[in-house]
Protein backbone atom coordinates (compact mmCIF):
# COMPACT_ATOMS: atom_id res chain seq x y z
CA UNK A 1 0.00 0.00 0.00
CA UNK A 2 2.80 2.11 1.08
CA UNK A 3 4.55 2.50 -2.62
CA UNK A 4 1.26 2.95 -3.94
CA UNK A 5 0.86 6.09 -2.45
CA UNK A 6 1.95 8.15 -5.26
CA UNK A 7 -1.08 6.63 -6.87
CA UNK A 8 -3.41 7.25 -3.98
CA UNK A 9 -2.32 10.51 -3.31
CA UNK A 10 -5.14 12.97 -1.90
CA UNK A 11 -7.32 14.57 -4.46
CA UNK A 12 -8.98 17.22 -3.30
CA UNK A 13 -11.92 17.58 -5.72
CA UNK A 14 -13.34 13.71 -5.55
CA UNK A 15 -13.81 14.55 -1.74
CA UNK A 16 -15.41 17.85 -2.11
CA UNK A 17 -17.49 15.75 -4.20
CA UNK A 18 -17.89 12.41 -1.81
CA UNK A 19 -19.27 15.27 0.74
CA UNK A 20 -21.57 16.56 -1.82
CA UNK A 21 -23.11 13.30 -2.51
CA UNK A 22 -23.61 12.48 1.16
CA UNK A 23 -25.18 15.65 1.38
CA UNK A 24 -27.60 14.77 -1.50
CA UNK A 25 -28.22 10.90 0.25
CA UNK A 26 -28.92 12.35 3.55
CA UNK A 27 -30.24 15.94 3.03
CA UNK A 28 -33.57 15.11 1.20
CA UNK A 29 -34.22 12.61 4.33
CA UNK A 30 -33.25 15.03 6.46
CA UNK A 31 -36.15 17.60 5.57
CA UNK A 32 -38.84 14.75 6.88
CA UNK A 33 -37.40 15.38 10.92
CA UNK A 34 -37.14 18.93 10.37
CA UNK A 35 -40.66 19.73 9.18
CA UNK A 36 -42.14 17.39 11.77
CA UNK A 37 -41.22 20.46 14.40
CA UNK A 38 -42.50 23.08 12.17
CA UNK A 39 -45.45 24.85 13.61
CA UNK A 40 -47.47 24.91 10.37
CA UNK A 41 -49.71 22.43 8.31
CA UNK A 42 -47.79 23.32 5.37
CA UNK A 43 -44.74 22.18 4.23
CA UNK A 44 -43.28 25.04 3.11
CA UNK A 45 -40.18 27.41 3.94
CA UNK A 46 -39.68 29.85 5.88
CA UNK A 47 -40.07 27.91 9.27
CA UNK A 48 -42.82 29.06 11.38
CA UNK A 49 -41.58 27.87 14.44
CA UNK A 50 -41.42 24.91 17.15
CA UNK A 51 -43.74 22.31 18.02
CA UNK A 52 -44.16 19.34 19.20
CA UNK A 53 -47.79 19.41 18.50
CA UNK A 54 -47.41 16.39 15.70
CA UNK A 55 -45.99 14.30 17.96
CA UNK A 56 -48.65 14.52 19.78
CA UNK A 57 -50.91 13.40 17.47
CA UNK A 58 -49.25 10.71 16.79
CA UNK A 59 -49.17 9.56 19.77
CA UNK A 60 -52.85 9.74 20.28
CA UNK A 61 -53.55 8.02 16.76
CA UNK A 62 -55.14 4.91 17.08
CA UNK A 63 -55.39 3.64 13.21
CA UNK A 64 -51.89 4.53 13.27
CA UNK A 65 -50.70 2.66 16.23
CA UNK A 66 -52.91 -0.50 15.06
CA UNK A 67 -50.86 -0.10 11.38
CA UNK A 68 -47.70 -0.12 13.12
CA UNK A 69 -48.50 -3.34 15.35
CA UNK A 70 -49.27 -4.83 12.09
CA UNK A 71 -46.04 -4.19 10.51
CA UNK A 72 -44.40 -5.14 13.24
CA UNK A 73 -46.20 -8.52 13.38
CA UNK A 74 -45.90 -9.44 9.73
CA UNK A 75 -41.87 -8.04 9.68
CA UNK A 76 -40.80 -10.31 12.57
CA UNK A 77 -42.97 -12.87 11.34
CA UNK A 78 -41.27 -12.89 7.58
CA UNK A 79 -37.75 -11.84 9.29
CA UNK A 80 -37.90 -15.27 11.26
CA UNK A 81 -39.27 -17.54 8.29
CA UNK A 82 -37.02 -16.04 5.98
CA UNK A 83 -33.77 -16.53 7.62
CA UNK A 84 -34.64 -20.23 9.00
CA UNK A 85 -34.94 -20.70 5.29
CA UNK A 86 -31.95 -18.89 4.40
CA UNK A 87 -30.20 -20.83 7.13
CA UNK A 88 -31.18 -24.12 5.34
CA UNK A 89 -30.62 -23.11 1.99
CA UNK A 90 -27.24 -21.17 3.06
CA UNK A 91 -26.23 -24.12 4.82
CA UNK A 92 -26.81 -27.12 1.84
CA UNK A 93 -25.47 -24.54 -0.80
CA UNK A 94 -22.44 -24.28 1.00
CA UNK A 95 -21.79 -27.31 2.88
CA UNK A 96 -22.96 -29.97 0.04
CA UNK A 97 -21.81 -30.59 -3.55
CA UNK A 98 -25.44 -30.30 -5.17
CA UNK A 99 -25.71 -31.18 -8.59
CA UNK A 100 -27.81 -28.05 -10.42
CA UNK A 101 -26.48 -26.04 -7.52
CA UNK A 102 -26.54 -22.74 -9.57
CA UNK A 103 -29.57 -23.05 -11.21
CA UNK A 104 -30.92 -23.62 -7.80
CA UNK A 105 -29.34 -20.50 -6.16
CA UNK A 106 -30.30 -18.38 -9.20
CA UNK A 107 -34.28 -19.40 -8.49
CA UNK A 108 -34.20 -18.13 -5.33
CA UNK A 109 -31.75 -15.36 -6.02
CA UNK A 110 -34.43 -14.63 -8.85
CA UNK A 111 -37.54 -11.83 -6.66
CA UNK A 112 -34.03 -9.66 -6.79
CA UNK A 113 -34.67 -9.01 -9.95
CA UNK A 114 -37.86 -9.31 -10.72
CA UNK A 115 -39.90 -6.27 -10.77
CA UNK A 116 -42.13 -5.85 -7.37
CA UNK A 117 -44.95 -5.24 -8.78
CA UNK A 118 -45.00 -8.38 -10.90
CA UNK A 119 -44.62 -10.68 -7.41
CA UNK A 120 -47.16 -8.94 -6.09
CA UNK A 121 -49.86 -9.51 -9.01
CA UNK A 122 -49.14 -12.66 -9.86
CA UNK A 123 -49.48 -13.83 -5.99
CA UNK A 124 -52.55 -11.78 -5.99
CA UNK A 125 -53.79 -14.03 -8.99
CA UNK A 126 -53.19 -17.32 -7.40
CA UNK A 127 -54.68 -15.92 -3.80
CA UNK A 128 -57.89 -15.31 -5.35
CA UNK A 129 -57.76 -17.83 -7.47
CA UNK A 130 -57.16 -20.41 -4.34
CA UNK A 131 -60.34 -18.82 -2.51
CA UNK A 132 -57.59 -17.05 0.04
CA UNK A 133 -58.96 -14.04 2.22
CA UNK A 134 -56.76 -11.35 2.00
CA UNK A 135 -55.06 -10.42 5.23
CA UNK A 136 -51.53 -9.92 7.08
CA UNK A 137 -50.93 -13.76 6.27
CA UNK A 138 -50.90 -13.31 3.05
CA UNK A 139 -48.82 -9.84 3.02
CA UNK A 140 -46.04 -12.01 5.34
CA UNK A 141 -45.86 -14.47 2.46
CA UNK A 142 -45.16 -11.77 -0.27
CA UNK A 143 -42.40 -10.55 2.06
CA UNK A 144 -40.97 -13.99 2.96
CA UNK A 145 -40.92 -14.18 -0.93
CA UNK A 146 -38.50 -10.64 -1.39
CA UNK A 147 -36.92 -11.42 2.25
CA UNK A 148 -35.46 -15.23 1.24
CA UNK A 149 -32.56 -13.67 -1.42
CA UNK A 150 -31.12 -11.29 1.17
CA UNK A 151 -31.51 -13.85 4.07
CA UNK A 152 -29.68 -16.37 1.73
CA UNK A 153 -26.88 -13.62 0.50
CA UNK A 154 -25.98 -12.98 4.08
CA UNK A 155 -25.93 -16.91 5.24
CA UNK A 156 -23.91 -17.98 2.77
CA UNK A 157 -21.23 -15.36 2.96
CA UNK A 158 -21.36 -16.42 6.43
CA UNK A 159 -21.27 -20.15 5.95
CA UNK A 160 -18.60 -19.74 3.31
CA UNK A 161 -16.27 -17.65 6.20
CA UNK A 162 -15.40 -20.00 8.44
CA UNK A 163 -13.69 -23.17 8.29
CA UNK A 164 -15.90 -26.94 7.53
CA UNK A 165 -13.30 -28.54 9.48
CA UNK A 166 -14.69 -27.32 12.81
CA UNK A 167 -18.20 -28.97 12.29
CA UNK A 168 -16.12 -32.02 10.94
CA UNK A 169 -14.18 -32.29 14.25
CA UNK A 170 -17.17 -31.64 16.29
CA UNK A 171 -18.54 -34.74 14.00
CA UNK A 172 -15.85 -37.18 14.14
CA UNK A 173 -15.89 -36.19 18.26
CA UNK A 174 -18.86 -38.00 18.61
CA UNK A 175 -21.90 -35.07 18.08
CA UNK A 176 -24.78 -36.21 16.30
CA UNK A 177 -25.53 -33.60 13.27
CA UNK A 178 -27.95 -32.08 15.30
CA UNK A 179 -25.60 -31.16 18.19
CA UNK A 180 -23.14 -30.34 15.59
CA UNK A 181 -25.36 -27.62 14.25
CA UNK A 182 -26.58 -25.83 17.79
CA UNK A 183 -22.95 -26.59 19.49
CA UNK A 184 -20.50 -25.42 16.31
CA UNK A 185 -22.31 -24.03 13.18
CA UNK A 186 -24.79 -22.04 15.23
CA UNK A 187 -22.60 -20.15 16.72
CA UNK A 188 -20.44 -19.21 14.28
CA UNK A 189 -23.17 -18.04 12.08
CA UNK A 190 -25.01 -16.20 14.66
CA UNK A 191 -24.25 -13.06 13.65
CA UNK A 192 -25.20 -13.52 10.49
CA UNK A 193 -28.31 -14.93 11.48
CA UNK A 194 -29.25 -11.34 13.63
CA UNK A 195 -28.10 -9.64 10.70
CA UNK A 196 -30.30 -11.53 8.56
CA UNK A 197 -32.87 -11.02 11.13
CA UNK A 198 -32.57 -7.22 10.94
CA UNK A 199 -32.77 -6.63 7.52
CA UNK A 200 -35.63 -8.95 6.41
CA UNK A 201 -37.20 -7.43 9.53
CA UNK A 202 -36.52 -3.54 7.62
CA UNK A 203 -37.27 -4.89 4.58
CA UNK A 204 -40.44 -6.30 5.21
CA UNK A 205 -41.17 -2.99 7.19
CA UNK A 206 -40.95 -0.84 4.72
CA UNK A 207 -42.21 -3.03 1.83
CA UNK A 208 -45.09 -1.44 0.55
CA UNK A 209 -44.96 -2.37 -3.70
CA UNK A 210 -46.31 -6.03 -2.51
CA UNK A 211 -48.26 -5.35 0.24
CA UNK A 212 -50.44 -2.88 -1.43
CA UNK A 213 -51.96 -5.83 -3.06
CA UNK A 214 -51.74 -8.56 -1.12
CA UNK A 215 -53.20 -6.56 1.94
CA UNK A 216 -56.60 -6.89 3.33
CA UNK A 217 -58.59 -4.89 5.51
CA UNK A 218 -55.75 -4.29 8.24
CA UNK A 219 -53.32 -1.85 6.28
CA UNK A 220 -49.40 -2.36 7.15
CA UNK A 221 -47.87 1.34 8.17
CA UNK A 222 -46.69 1.93 4.59
CA UNK A 223 -50.28 1.12 3.40
CA UNK A 224 -51.11 3.51 6.32
CA UNK A 225 -48.94 6.26 5.68
CA UNK A 226 -49.84 6.23 1.73
CA UNK A 227 -53.48 6.47 2.80
CA UNK A 228 -52.56 9.58 4.76
CA UNK A 229 -50.56 11.59 1.80
CA UNK A 230 -52.94 13.11 0.38
CA UNK A 231 -54.64 14.49 3.36
CA UNK A 232 -52.86 17.94 3.65
CA UNK A 233 -54.13 18.15 7.36
CA UNK A 234 -52.58 14.99 8.21
CA UNK A 235 -49.17 15.48 6.95
CA UNK A 236 -47.46 17.01 9.73
CA UNK A 237 -48.16 13.88 12.04
CA UNK A 238 -47.17 10.91 8.75
CA UNK A 239 -43.98 13.59 9.09
CA UNK A 240 -43.58 12.74 12.77
CA UNK A 241 -44.11 9.25 12.61
CA UNK A 242 -41.85 9.43 9.62
CA UNK A 243 -38.85 10.91 11.97
CA UNK A 244 -39.25 8.13 14.18
CA UNK A 245 -39.23 5.26 12.18
CA UNK A 246 -35.60 7.26 9.96
CA UNK A 247 -34.04 7.46 13.54
CA UNK A 248 -35.13 3.90 14.52
CA UNK A 249 -34.25 2.42 11.46
CA UNK A 250 -30.85 4.04 11.07
CA UNK A 251 -30.07 2.67 14.79
CA UNK A 252 -31.21 -0.86 13.74
CA UNK A 253 -29.39 -0.86 10.27
CA UNK A 254 -26.26 0.68 11.77
CA UNK A 255 -26.05 -2.01 14.45
CA UNK A 256 -26.94 -4.76 12.04
CA UNK A 257 -24.52 -4.10 9.50
CA UNK A 258 -21.83 -3.70 12.04
CA UNK A 259 -22.84 -6.93 12.83
CA UNK A 260 -22.45 -8.25 9.54
CA UNK A 261 -19.08 -6.47 8.35
CA UNK A 262 -17.26 -6.56 11.42
CA UNK A 263 -14.75 -9.79 11.17
CA UNK A 264 -15.55 -10.26 7.32
CA UNK A 265 -13.06 -8.32 5.31
CA UNK A 266 -14.63 -8.84 2.19
CA UNK A 267 -17.45 -6.77 1.26
CA UNK A 268 -19.60 -9.00 -0.86
CA UNK A 269 -21.27 -7.49 -3.69
CA UNK A 270 -24.70 -9.51 -3.00
CA UNK A 271 -25.06 -9.07 0.03
CA UNK A 272 -26.34 -6.18 1.03
CA UNK B 1 -54.65 -65.68 -0.61
CA UNK B 2 -51.98 -68.07 0.36
CA UNK B 3 -49.91 -65.99 -1.68
CA UNK B 4 -50.84 -63.08 0.27
CA UNK B 5 -50.14 -64.01 3.53
CA UNK B 6 -46.73 -65.13 2.30
CA UNK B 7 -45.89 -61.45 1.11
CA UNK B 8 -47.16 -60.17 5.04
CA UNK B 9 -44.96 -62.95 6.23
CA UNK B 10 -42.12 -61.54 4.31
CA UNK B 11 -43.02 -57.68 4.71
CA UNK B 12 -41.49 -56.98 8.08
CA UNK B 13 -38.54 -58.46 7.48
CA UNK B 14 -37.74 -56.64 4.34
CA UNK B 15 -38.43 -53.60 5.60
CA UNK B 16 -36.01 -54.26 8.14
CA UNK B 17 -33.72 -54.49 5.35
CA UNK B 18 -35.02 -51.76 3.62
CA UNK B 19 -34.61 -48.88 5.70
CA UNK B 20 -31.03 -49.15 6.82
CA UNK B 21 -30.22 -49.48 3.18
CA UNK B 22 -32.59 -46.17 2.57
CA UNK B 23 -30.78 -44.58 5.26
CA UNK B 24 -27.35 -45.58 3.85
CA UNK B 25 -28.26 -44.32 0.23
CA UNK B 26 -29.42 -41.32 1.94
CA UNK B 27 -26.11 -40.73 3.78
CA UNK B 28 -24.08 -41.31 1.24
CA UNK B 29 -25.58 -39.30 -1.18
CA UNK B 30 -24.45 -35.75 -1.05
CA UNK B 31 -26.95 -34.28 -3.74
CA UNK B 32 -29.97 -36.16 -1.55
CA UNK B 33 -29.38 -34.88 1.44
CA UNK B 34 -28.46 -31.13 0.19
CA UNK B 35 -31.79 -31.42 -1.82
CA UNK B 36 -33.71 -32.32 1.28
CA UNK B 37 -32.17 -29.53 3.27
CA UNK B 38 -33.02 -26.97 0.38
CA UNK B 39 -36.71 -28.21 -0.15
CA UNK B 40 -38.08 -25.96 2.51
CA UNK B 41 -36.90 -23.31 0.54
CA UNK B 42 -37.11 -23.81 -2.66
CA UNK B 43 -40.98 -25.00 -2.00
CA UNK B 44 -41.70 -21.70 -0.51
CA UNK B 45 -39.97 -20.28 -3.35
CA UNK B 46 -41.95 -22.37 -6.21
CA UNK B 47 -45.21 -22.00 -4.66
CA UNK B 48 -44.86 -18.01 -3.81
CA UNK B 49 -43.38 -17.02 -7.07
CA UNK B 50 -43.32 -19.74 -10.14
CA UNK B 51 -46.67 -20.63 -9.45
CA UNK B 52 -48.09 -17.47 -9.36
CA UNK B 53 -46.13 -16.16 -11.99
CA UNK B 54 -47.39 -19.50 -14.09
CA UNK B 55 -51.27 -18.60 -13.28
CA UNK B 56 -50.47 -14.91 -14.16
CA UNK B 57 -49.63 -15.79 -17.76
CA UNK B 58 -52.28 -18.31 -17.89
CA UNK B 59 -54.77 -15.29 -17.09
CA UNK B 60 -53.48 -13.01 -19.37
CA UNK B 61 -55.24 -15.76 -21.96
CA UNK B 62 -58.29 -15.24 -20.52
CA UNK B 63 -61.10 -12.40 -21.00
CA UNK B 64 -63.10 -10.51 -18.20
CA UNK B 65 -66.31 -10.01 -18.86
CA UNK B 66 -68.67 -7.56 -16.16
CA UNK B 67 -67.64 -9.19 -12.92
CA UNK B 68 -66.72 -13.05 -14.78
CA UNK B 69 -63.92 -14.27 -16.24
CA UNK B 70 -63.87 -16.16 -19.58
CA UNK B 71 -61.71 -19.06 -19.14
CA UNK B 72 -61.18 -19.61 -22.90
CA UNK B 73 -57.84 -19.55 -24.73
CA UNK B 74 -58.29 -15.96 -26.32
CA UNK B 75 -55.21 -13.35 -27.48
CA UNK B 76 -57.55 -10.25 -27.10
CA UNK B 77 -55.63 -8.76 -24.19
CA UNK B 78 -52.51 -8.62 -26.67
CA UNK B 79 -54.15 -7.98 -29.30
CA UNK B 80 -56.01 -4.76 -27.54
CA UNK B 81 -52.17 -4.35 -25.96
CA UNK B 82 -50.60 -4.20 -29.53
CA UNK B 83 -53.33 -2.24 -30.98
CA UNK B 84 -53.81 0.54 -28.63
CA UNK B 85 -51.17 3.27 -28.64
CA UNK B 86 -51.23 4.04 -24.98
CA UNK B 87 -49.45 0.77 -23.62
CA UNK B 88 -46.79 1.32 -26.17
CA UNK B 89 -46.08 4.86 -25.25
CA UNK B 90 -46.26 4.13 -21.72
CA UNK B 91 -44.22 0.71 -21.88
CA UNK B 92 -41.32 2.78 -23.77
CA UNK B 93 -41.43 5.68 -21.24
CA UNK B 94 -41.01 3.08 -18.91
CA UNK B 95 -38.14 2.03 -20.29
CA UNK B 96 -36.42 5.13 -21.27
CA UNK B 97 -37.04 6.66 -17.64
CA UNK B 98 -35.68 3.45 -16.01
CA UNK B 99 -32.83 3.44 -18.40
CA UNK B 100 -32.08 6.95 -17.94
CA UNK B 101 -32.40 6.40 -14.14
CA UNK B 102 -30.13 4.00 -14.38
CA UNK B 103 -26.96 5.39 -16.56
CA UNK B 104 -27.14 8.82 -14.13
CA UNK B 105 -27.17 6.78 -10.75
CA UNK B 106 -24.09 5.25 -12.12
CA UNK B 107 -22.66 8.22 -13.51
CA UNK B 108 -23.02 10.15 -10.31
CA UNK B 109 -22.14 7.12 -8.01
CA UNK B 110 -19.41 6.17 -9.70
CA UNK B 111 -16.83 8.91 -8.39
CA UNK B 112 -18.20 8.26 -4.80
CA UNK B 113 -16.91 4.59 -5.28
CA UNK B 114 -13.89 5.27 -6.42
CA UNK B 115 -13.27 7.75 -3.80
CA UNK B 116 -14.15 5.19 -1.15
CA UNK B 117 -11.94 2.10 -3.26
CA UNK B 118 -8.84 4.61 -3.77
CA UNK B 119 -8.87 7.53 -1.79
CA UNK B 120 -10.48 6.24 1.79
CA UNK B 121 -7.98 4.11 3.81
CA UNK B 122 -9.22 4.57 7.65
CA UNK B 123 -12.38 3.66 8.89
CA UNK B 124 -13.54 2.26 4.96
CA UNK B 125 -16.74 -0.03 6.75
CA UNK B 126 -18.24 3.63 8.72
CA UNK B 127 -18.04 5.47 5.11
CA UNK B 128 -19.81 2.08 3.31
CA UNK B 129 -22.18 1.76 6.18
CA UNK B 130 -22.87 5.97 5.28
CA UNK B 131 -23.62 5.57 2.06
CA UNK B 132 -25.90 2.19 2.47
CA UNK B 133 -27.69 3.80 5.46
CA UNK B 134 -30.26 5.82 3.25
CA UNK B 135 -31.45 2.62 1.44
CA UNK B 136 -32.78 1.15 4.72
CA UNK B 137 -35.13 3.46 5.45
CA UNK B 138 -38.41 3.64 4.35
CA UNK B 139 -39.07 3.65 0.60
CA UNK B 140 -42.13 5.43 0.95
CA UNK B 141 -40.95 8.39 3.18
CA UNK B 142 -38.06 9.17 0.87
CA UNK B 143 -40.29 9.28 -2.26
CA UNK B 144 -42.32 11.67 0.17
CA UNK B 145 -39.40 13.77 1.04
CA UNK B 146 -38.86 14.68 -2.56
CA UNK B 147 -42.23 15.25 -3.35
CA UNK B 148 -41.94 17.93 -0.07
CA UNK B 149 -39.07 19.36 -1.95
CA UNK B 150 -39.46 19.17 -5.39
CA UNK B 151 -43.43 20.40 -4.71
CA UNK B 152 -45.01 23.46 -6.11
CA UNK B 153 -44.85 25.27 -2.54
CA UNK B 154 -41.84 22.75 -1.55
CA UNK B 155 -38.69 23.23 0.45
CA UNK B 156 -36.99 24.50 -3.05
CA UNK B 157 -39.56 26.92 -4.36
CA UNK B 158 -40.76 28.30 -1.36
CA UNK B 159 -36.76 28.56 -0.02
CA UNK B 160 -35.75 30.49 -3.35
CA UNK B 161 -39.01 32.41 -3.08
CA UNK B 162 -38.28 33.58 0.74
CA UNK B 163 -34.63 34.57 -0.72
CA UNK B 164 -35.78 36.71 -2.99
CA UNK B 165 -34.61 34.50 -6.09
CA UNK B 166 -37.63 33.31 -7.95
CA UNK B 167 -41.26 35.53 -7.69
CA UNK B 168 -43.05 32.12 -9.31
CA UNK B 169 -42.32 28.88 -8.12
CA UNK B 170 -40.85 26.84 -10.77
CA UNK B 171 -43.29 24.54 -12.32
CA UNK B 172 -41.03 21.73 -13.85
CA UNK B 173 -39.74 20.48 -10.78
CA UNK B 174 -42.79 18.41 -9.47
CA UNK B 175 -44.59 16.29 -11.69
CA UNK B 176 -42.63 15.47 -14.67
CA UNK B 177 -39.98 12.35 -15.97
CA UNK B 178 -37.16 14.43 -14.74
CA UNK B 179 -38.59 14.58 -11.07
CA UNK B 180 -38.95 10.87 -11.30
CA UNK B 181 -35.55 10.13 -12.27
CA UNK B 182 -34.00 12.42 -9.76
CA UNK B 183 -36.21 10.49 -7.04
CA UNK B 184 -35.01 7.01 -8.46
CA UNK B 185 -31.82 8.02 -8.34
CA UNK B 186 -31.86 8.68 -5.46
CA UNK B 187 -33.52 6.03 -4.18
CA UNK B 188 -31.15 3.22 -6.05
CA UNK B 189 -27.96 4.77 -5.01
CA UNK B 190 -27.02 1.97 -2.80
CA UNK B 191 -27.56 -0.67 -5.76
CA UNK B 192 -25.42 1.10 -7.91
CA UNK B 193 -22.49 2.46 -5.27
CA UNK B 194 -21.72 -1.62 -4.11
CA UNK B 195 -21.33 -3.29 -7.01
CA UNK B 196 -19.01 -0.81 -8.13
CA UNK B 197 -17.08 -0.44 -5.30
CA UNK B 198 -16.76 -4.23 -5.06
CA UNK B 199 -15.45 -4.59 -8.83
CA UNK B 200 -12.98 -1.52 -7.81
CA UNK B 201 -11.76 -2.58 -4.79
CA UNK B 202 -10.95 -5.97 -6.47
CA UNK B 203 -8.27 -4.18 -8.82
CA UNK B 204 -4.68 -5.21 -8.26
CA UNK B 205 -3.16 -1.95 -7.21
CA UNK B 206 0.33 -3.22 -8.81
CA UNK B 207 -1.19 -3.10 -12.04
CA UNK B 208 -1.73 0.73 -11.68
CA UNK B 209 1.74 1.01 -10.22
CA UNK B 210 3.27 -0.73 -13.62
CA UNK B 211 1.07 1.65 -16.04
CA UNK B 212 2.77 4.67 -13.93
CA UNK B 213 6.10 2.88 -14.55
CA UNK B 214 5.63 3.03 -18.00
CA UNK B 215 5.16 6.14 -18.33
CA UNK B 216 1.05 6.86 -18.17
CA UNK B 217 -0.36 9.75 -16.60
CA UNK B 218 -3.11 9.90 -13.92
CA UNK B 219 -5.84 10.43 -17.28
CA UNK B 220 -4.44 7.19 -19.54
CA UNK B 221 -3.59 4.97 -16.39
CA UNK B 222 -7.94 5.55 -15.30
CA UNK B 223 -9.20 4.94 -19.09
CA UNK B 224 -6.93 2.23 -19.23
CA UNK B 225 -7.03 0.44 -16.30
CA UNK B 226 -8.88 1.32 -13.71
CA UNK B 227 -12.00 1.71 -15.68
CA UNK B 228 -11.94 -1.31 -18.06
CA UNK B 229 -11.32 -3.57 -14.89
CA UNK B 230 -14.28 -1.98 -12.95
CA UNK B 231 -16.72 -2.37 -15.86
CA UNK B 232 -18.25 -5.89 -14.91
CA UNK B 233 -19.69 -3.77 -11.36
CA UNK B 234 -20.83 -0.92 -13.59
CA UNK B 235 -22.62 -3.05 -15.69
CA UNK B 236 -24.30 -4.92 -12.99
CA UNK B 237 -25.38 -1.87 -10.98
CA UNK B 238 -27.19 -0.80 -14.23
CA UNK B 239 -29.11 -3.69 -14.69
CA UNK B 240 -30.14 -3.63 -10.57
CA UNK B 241 -31.60 -0.84 -10.91
CA UNK B 242 -33.01 -0.54 -14.37
CA UNK B 243 -35.36 -4.08 -13.99
CA UNK B 244 -36.53 -2.92 -10.40
CA UNK B 245 -37.63 0.46 -11.48
CA UNK B 246 -39.09 -0.27 -14.38
CA UNK B 247 -42.07 -1.66 -12.47
CA UNK B 248 -42.18 1.02 -9.44
CA UNK B 249 -45.80 2.75 -9.83
CA UNK B 250 -45.14 4.96 -6.47
CA UNK B 251 -42.53 7.24 -7.37
CA UNK B 252 -44.61 8.06 -10.48
CA UNK B 253 -47.94 7.96 -8.55
CA UNK B 254 -46.50 10.44 -6.41
CA UNK B 255 -44.24 12.96 -8.41
CA UNK B 256 -44.33 12.21 -11.71
CA UNK B 257 -48.01 13.50 -12.34
CA UNK B 258 -49.45 13.31 -15.70
CA UNK B 259 -46.40 12.70 -18.22
CA UNK B 260 -44.56 10.54 -15.26
CA UNK B 261 -47.23 7.73 -15.56
CA UNK B 262 -45.84 4.34 -16.04
CA UNK B 263 -46.33 0.57 -17.70
CA UNK B 264 -46.93 -0.21 -13.63
CA UNK B 265 -49.20 2.23 -12.68
CA UNK B 266 -51.69 0.74 -15.74
CA UNK B 267 -50.76 -2.40 -14.09
CA UNK B 268 -52.03 -1.50 -10.66
CA UNK B 269 -54.68 0.28 -12.08
CA UNK B 270 -56.40 -2.90 -14.39
CA UNK B 271 -55.85 -4.49 -10.79
CA UNK B 272 -57.59 -1.91 -9.43
CA UNK B 273 -60.21 0.76 -10.04
CA UNK B 274 -60.29 -0.38 -13.89
CA UNK B 275 -61.21 -3.80 -12.12
CA UNK B 276 -60.01 -5.98 -15.34
CA UNK B 277 -57.50 -8.41 -14.21
CA UNK B 278 -56.94 -10.29 -17.67
CA UNK B 279 -55.66 -6.92 -18.97
CA UNK B 280 -53.73 -6.37 -15.94
CA UNK B 281 -51.99 -9.82 -16.50
CA UNK B 282 -51.51 -9.46 -20.04
CA UNK B 283 -49.84 -6.35 -19.75
CA UNK B 284 -47.65 -7.63 -16.66
CA UNK B 285 -46.48 -10.34 -19.14
CA UNK B 286 -45.65 -8.33 -21.39
CA UNK B 287 -43.58 -5.72 -19.08
CA UNK B 288 -41.90 -9.10 -17.92
CA UNK B 289 -41.18 -10.14 -21.14
CA UNK B 290 -40.12 -6.83 -22.28
CA UNK B 291 -37.34 -5.92 -19.72
CA UNK B 292 -36.03 -9.85 -19.84
CA UNK B 293 -35.23 -9.51 -23.67
CA UNK B 294 -34.09 -5.92 -22.49
CA UNK B 295 -31.64 -7.27 -19.70
CA UNK B 296 -30.41 -9.56 -21.69
CA UNK B 297 -29.57 -8.30 -25.40
CA UNK B 298 -27.99 -5.80 -22.40
CA UNK B 299 -25.90 -9.08 -21.14
CA UNK B 300 -24.76 -9.84 -24.63
CA UNK B 301 -23.73 -6.43 -25.84
CA UNK B 302 -21.73 -5.56 -22.63
CA UNK B 303 -20.13 -9.17 -22.71
CA UNK B 304 -19.29 -8.49 -26.91
CA UNK B 305 -18.28 -5.02 -25.79
CA UNK B 306 -15.80 -6.24 -22.72
CA UNK B 307 -14.25 -9.20 -24.58
CA UNK B 308 -13.07 -6.75 -27.14
CA UNK B 309 -11.43 -4.67 -24.33
CA UNK B 310 -9.87 -7.30 -22.71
Amino acid sequence: MKDAAYIERPNRSLRIYAFLYLAFLYIPVLFLPLFSFNDSLFITFPLKGFTTNWYGQMLTNEPMHAALMNSIKVGATSAAIATILGIFGAKAVTRFRIPGQKPVVFLIMLPLVIPGILLGVALLILLSRLGVPLSLYTVTLGHILITVPFAMAILIARFEGFDKSMEEAAADLGDNAWWTFWRVTFPMVFPGVLASLLLCFTISFDEFIMAFFLAGTDPTLPIYIYGQLRFPQKLPSVLALGACILVISFFVVFFSQWIRRRGTEEVSGTGF
Amino acid sequence: MSEGTAVAGVAPEQRVNWLPRLRAVFMRSEALRGYTLLSPTLIVMAFSMCVPLAIMVVMSFWTQHAFEFDTTFSLANYQEAIDSPVYEALLIRSLVISGTCALATVLISYPMAYYVAFHVHRRKLLWIILMTLPFWTSYLLRVFAWKVILGYNGAINSGLKSLGLIDQPLEFLLYSPTAIVITLAHAWAAFAILPIYVSLEKIDRSLLEAAADLGDGPVTRFLRVTLPLSLPGVIVAMLLIFIPTVGDYVTPALVGGPDGIMIANMIQAHFGKVNNWPMGAALAVSMMITVTVVALVYMWVTRKATERIA
